[in-house]
């Protein structure tokens, strides 16, 4: 953690923010206020440097044109590339997911990615639309995911990175994996506000960002019975 | 007309007085589904010898149309399809149903605007807005502006009328003229109606750079694209027109967007040869349009209902509400879009001080949003409840689609 508060630096909300994706910045700020965490939010547009030093790094979904056009930039910029050489956090979601990877395609043509995971996409034969759902990585210690996904693009992972969760109803990265991790990097499929039906990732991420081992517990009653409530919709659409 | 299209166009006037008389909905779309099936052409047949209006955009579509049809009436009888039946089956039923009349005025949803275009063939059409709307179904925002550009490019010799205050619009209003094939662009009026939503338009559609904004003024720094001079624009309570003068607007329906509306309707109007000076008091004849701003007594509790689809609407509503107990309702049913993650765009910072109540299919959804908003609320079942919770007085209801439905049902289906 930074020497005086937790940085969150929201990367190009202008080019990736296609539906919701503030909320991420949203949770993870409040989660860490609450505990008595002094945060500093930056949104950093795509006109402007990344600063290298931040904690988390937040990079949401978008249309075809500004992924490719995000992945160029921040290529061109470098920053999030010695943050990550420092240990910082990155969570990315959907399009920016696909960019933290070797290649993904964007408008039919394949674009360089990140090269940040050890994975690349592609395009898949249907669009997958609708909800999320997987138990997460044992070795993560985080409830079941809970999300709805909303993308056109399959993705293969290499030995460099390791599953985020094991599908059990959706597509994810290709109907049997869904998102990958490695150290202090995750993506999900899981679009948009992704850690509002799953605070415990949103914990996971502040732990990786502070050291700590243990966060002092937060009410979360109403993401417990939302989480509940889709999983019923979830078991109930699977019956029919 | 054609002998299959009267008939065509008899069966479905007959079918939509059926689904009325039976219960089974207003008969705004099936009439017309049936008309369809008998003659594919009907649409085109019912346009025939019509001066035709189309309103099509993301937001305002229904209220700008019930405007536009009230400012056009200035001439004469004008067919509209008023329930928001929007899609070519909801046009095909509202103009059998008129009859022979010299005019109509139509919303289009916005996916259906080229079909629509090419069937109905118009002397106007408005273009309102482009932004994020139940994506999980609908064409991304760019994409929508590259079809909608696509069919003008066909269409030359309709009269555009399009909002100078979206990048999305003006790009879509403005396809590039091709001499050598003769292919001029069509002909716009602008008008500005303001634009409280900006987060589907950092991206030059053209280009690719950004998108610049000061103030009013939005220009492209990669292109010569950028904000038209508008000749309708919305100054005070009022529209000045593009003569510069001013015509006070005294309208029934709240909001600054319901001025921007208005604004809208009488440049589609003047297209007709309307002058703003006669069709502004007829605005003021629209009093509620499908339920929207509708307001019923009931138990002493004065409720009012507002719309709220997709993050551009929902920032108009917070704009159009008192400030008074408000309840919202969520639903994510397929005609709202099955996600919900737009709540996140939404800021309900606005509602901080008042007394909030929630309810609806994904009222969770909504818990969990205003918990990380610092918004106090309280979860309520039913409508019912939410109205014994509330004091006597003014209760703003926020809804979205099928939430909305739902309520207005429990309003005996308030108009």
């Amino acid at each position: 953690m930074s020497t005086e508060s937790l940085r969150i630096v929201w990367i190009y909300p202008d080019l990736l923010s296609t539906y919701g994706d503030r909320g991420n910045l949203l949770i993870l700020a409040r989660r860490a206020q609450q505990r008595g965490m002094p945060v500093e939010v930056l949104e950093v547009r795509s006109d402007q440097r990344l600063p290298a030093t931040a904690d988390i790094y937040l990079i949401g979904g978008g249309e075809d044109g500004p992924q490719a056009l995000g992945a160029q930039r921040l290529l061109a910029d470098g920053g999030l590339h010695r943050a990550v050489a420092q240990g910082s956090v990155v969570f990315g979601v959907c399009a920016g997911y696909q960019l933290l990877g070797t290649s993904f395609f964007a408008k039919g043509t394949k674009c360089a990615g990140l090269e940040l995971l050890d994975l690349s996409s592609d395009r898949g034969p249907t669009r997958a639309v609708g909800e999320l759902a997987g138990e997460i990585d044992p070795r993560l210690g985080v409830p079941a995911l809970s999300g709805f996904e909303n993308h056109g693009g399959r993705t293969h992972l290499g030995p460099g990175v390791s599953p985020l969760a094991r599908v059990s109803a959706g597509v994810g990265n290709d109907g049997v994996t869904e998102g990958a991790w490695r150290g202090s990097l995750l993506g999900t499929y899981s679009h948009g506000p992704a850690l509002a039906r799953n605070p415990a990732l949103a914990d996971l991420l502040l732990r990786w960002a502070t050291g700590a081992h243990q966060l002092p517990p937060l009410d979360d009653t109403w993401a417990d019975r939302l989480r509940s409530e889709r999983r019923a919709a979830v078991a109930s659409a699977a019956r029919t | 007309m054609p002998l299959r299209a009267k008939v065509a166009s008899s069966v479905s006037r007959t079918a939509a007085a059926l689904s009325r008389a039976a219960g089974r909905g207003d008969g705004s779309v099936i009439g017309g589904w049936i008309g369809l099936k008998i003659d594919p052409d009907l649409l085109a047949h019912l346009s025939a010898g019509r001066a035709i209006a189309l309103i099509s955009g993301t937001n305002g579509k229904t209220t700008t149309t019930r405007l536009s049809a009230a400012a056009v009436g200035v001439l004469g009888r004008v067919a509209t399809n008023s329930f928001g039946a929007n899609m070519p089956t909801g046009h095909t039923s509202a103009l059998a149903k008129a009859g022979s009349t010299p005019y109509a005025v139509l919303e289009v949803d916005e996916h259906y605007l080229a079909q629509v275009l090419e069937a109905t063939e118009p002397h106007v059409v408005a273009l309102l807005n482009l932004s994020r709307d139940q994506l999980d179904r609908a064409k991304e925002v760019a994409m929508m502006a590259q079809l909608w550009r696509a069919a003008l490019i066909r269409h030359t010799d309709v009269r555009v009328v399009a909002n100078a205050d979206d990048p999305m619009v003006v790009w879509a209003a403005t396809p590039p003229a091709d001499p050598a094939r003769g292919v001029r662009p069509p002909h716009v009026t602008w008008f500005s109606a303001g634009q409280r939503w900006h987060d589907d338009s950092w991206v030059c559609p053209e280009c690719g750079s950004t998108i610049q904004r000061s103030g009013e003024q939005w220009w492209c720094t990669g292109c010569p694209l950028r904000r038209p001079d508008a000749q309708w624009t919305v100054e005070d309570d009022g529209v000045l027109d593009p003569t510069g003068a001013w015509h006070k607007v005294t309208l029934q329906l709240p909001g600054k967007v319901n001025l921007g509306n208005a604004a809208t309707a009488l440049a589609v109007a003047a297209e007709f040869g309307v002058r703003p000076v006669d069709a502004v008091s007829r605005l003021h004849t629209v009093s509620s349009v499908a339920g929207r701003y509708a307001q019923v007594d009931r138990d002493g509790r004065n409720i009012r209902l507002l719309l709220a689809k997709n993050p551009a609407s929902w920032l108009e509503a917070f704009d159009m509400a008192d400030e008074a107990p408000t309840l919202l309702s969520i639903n994510a049913r397929d005609p709202d879009g099955l996600d919900t993650s737009w709540l996140f765009d939404v800021d309900f910072a606005p509602l901080r001080g008042r007394q909030v109540l929630i309810t609806g299919d994904r009222a969770y959804d909504l818990a969990v949003r205003l918990d990380v908003n610092g918004v106090p609320f309280q979860h309520v079942r039913a409508f019912g409840e939410a109205v014994r919770a509330v004091p006597p007085g003014r209760l703003e209801v926020i809804a979205n689609y099928t939430a909305f439905q739902d309520i207005r049902a429990e309003l005996d289906r308030v108009n």
